[in-house]
């Protein structure tokens, strides 16, 4: 059966690459996606590529959000994505949030980004973004 | 291996250590979905061996911290480590935000430690439904000591008892004065008290007082709980942590306590089953079976009382006593 037919909640990991330190956004989201009924798995601050992926497979994660404000994003996010393909995990949606370019932002979701909310994106819709997400992967 | 062939693929899986598979599978058992069951089953007579380390004490007592360090110190032991971590879950949304994770610090690539957080899911009593279950998936895949960090604890959130093999009650300085050690509920289930934060004036105190209560007896089997002192920040006293954990589980051994305790745990897992199943199913049957709903509706009009008709439910399986 695939998942959440029943009422088993989403689970969703939260983190941080890179190392900025401004983790209000991701703790908003984190708060919001709790709201909404979903187990958010906060990784929190300054995580690498590998344990952020190391992180989703433990975990069993619907769906990962990655936030960034350093602007390490183009080496970051598609470096999460290479490492979920290669442990055979592709399937699990990655959304973003944060300062990125919109030019950064089309040549992310070409890369494999889902869903990219920039700064003034409401909660209802990141929320609502995740849910679909979640429920369409796999 | 001849019973390997009869292995649902999943269990076969998790016994070949494939991380995966037993991340989908402590899912599978936390969603109570149709899979986990066979799973279990198969895996089951593999399991009961490891020791399974409670980690219990008040919200802000530095329990993952105290986790984090005793990871470490189990791998510098070349002992491989499943660690549960278990948050809240929402009691309006079933939302959980769960974080123990931020404290752990290990290297992305050590294969010798799995970290899960699970949510209580509506639980009473500090763990979830499936903490049980998923220890026993982390022991069938391999791992040489499991530790479950509660929910911070109340007074009564005593449930890690019926899952570890020992049970750590972590407490800081200034929580109460010495007639709280007394009260009945978390104080009366440690193997091991710790002291964290011990770096903090009135640690002394803390110590004394739980060495005392200690003093007073009254444990099972003769073991009477070590108090140690620990320190996260630096970090100190983690060594002697786990000597401590250490020397109850051979305790257990020597003892024969370990026996004692497994069929205590196991009876109370198995009525917490039935309780459950049989729970749901009457309350279903209540509004449907026309002669149950007939004991029911004469509840309601008073003409005889909820416990005379619990009674009579419960004859057939009361009678046996």
């Amino acid at each position: 059966m695939p998942p959440h037919e029943k009422d088993a909640p989403i689970r969703v990991l939260i983190a941080k690459p890179g190392l900025d330190g401004h983790d209000r956004g991701a703790k908003v989201v984190a708060r919001a996606l709790r709201d909404a009924g979903m187990e958010v798995i906060y990784a929190g601050l300054r995580q690498t590529p590998e344990e952020i992926v190391r992180a989703a497979l433990e975990e069993d994660v619907d769906l990962i959000g990655l936030s960034i404000l350093s602007g390490a994003h183009m080496a970051l996010f598609p470096k999460v994505l290479q490492l979920l393909k290669r442990e055979h995990a592709g399937d699990i949606p990655v959304f973003a949030g944060g300062i990125i370019p919109d030019e950064d932002a089309r040549r992310l979701r070409k890369a494999g980004i889902r869903a990219i909310f920039g700064p003034g994106s409401s909660l209802e819709e990141i929320v609502s973004t995740a849910r679909k997400l979640a429920r369409t992967a796999q | 291996m001849t019973g390997a062939a009869r292995l649902p693929a999943s269990a076969r899986a998790i016994l070949d250590g494939d991380r995966r598979a037993l991340a989908r599978a402590i899912s599978e058992a936390e969603d109570d979905r149709p899979g986990a069951a066979a799973v279990a089953r198969a895996l089951y007579p593999r399991t009961g061996r490891v020791p399974i380390v409670g980690i219990t004490g008040p919200l802000g007592v530095g329990k993952s911290s105290l986790i984090n360090l005793l990871v470490n110190r189990l791998r510098e032991l070349d002992r491989t480590v499943g660690i549960i971590a278990v948050d809240p879950s929402s009691p309006y949304t079933g939302g959980s935000v769960l974080g123990d994770r931020i404290r752990f610090e290990r290297s992305a690539t050590d294969a010798g430690v799995f970290f899960r957080s699970m949510a209580s899911r509506g639980e009473a009593g500090g763990v979830a439904a499936a903490t049980r279950e998923a220890a026993r998936l982390m022991e069938a895949a391999g791992f040489d000591v499991i530790l479950v960090e509660t929910v911070g604890s109340g007074q009564v959130d005593i449930a890690i008892r019926n899952i570890a093999t020992s049970s750590v009650v972590v407490l800081v300085p200034h929580l109460g004065d010495e007639v709280q050690t007394l009260k009945a509920g978390l104080f009366e289930i440690a193997d091991v008290f710790c002291v964290n934060k011990a770096d903090l004036p009135g640690a002394d105190l803390a110590r004394r007082d739980l060495r005392e209560l200690v003093g007073l007896g009254g444990r099972p089997g003769g073991w009477s709980a070590p108090v140690v002192a620990t320190s996260t920040q630096p970090p100190s006293g983690i060594e002697e942590l786990w000597n401590a954990v250490d020397a109850h589980e051979q305790f257990l051994d020597k003892s024969g306590q370990r026996e004692v305790d497994e069929r205590r745990r196991l009876s109370v897992e198995i009525v917490e089953r039935v309780r459950a199943e049989v729970g749901r199913a009457l309350a279903e049957r209540l509004e449907r079976d026309p002669v149950l709903k007939d004991l029911l509706d004469r509840v309601v009009a008073r003409s005889i009382d909820p416990r005379t008709a619990a009674d009579r439910l419960a004859r057939p399986v009361a009678r046996g006593r």
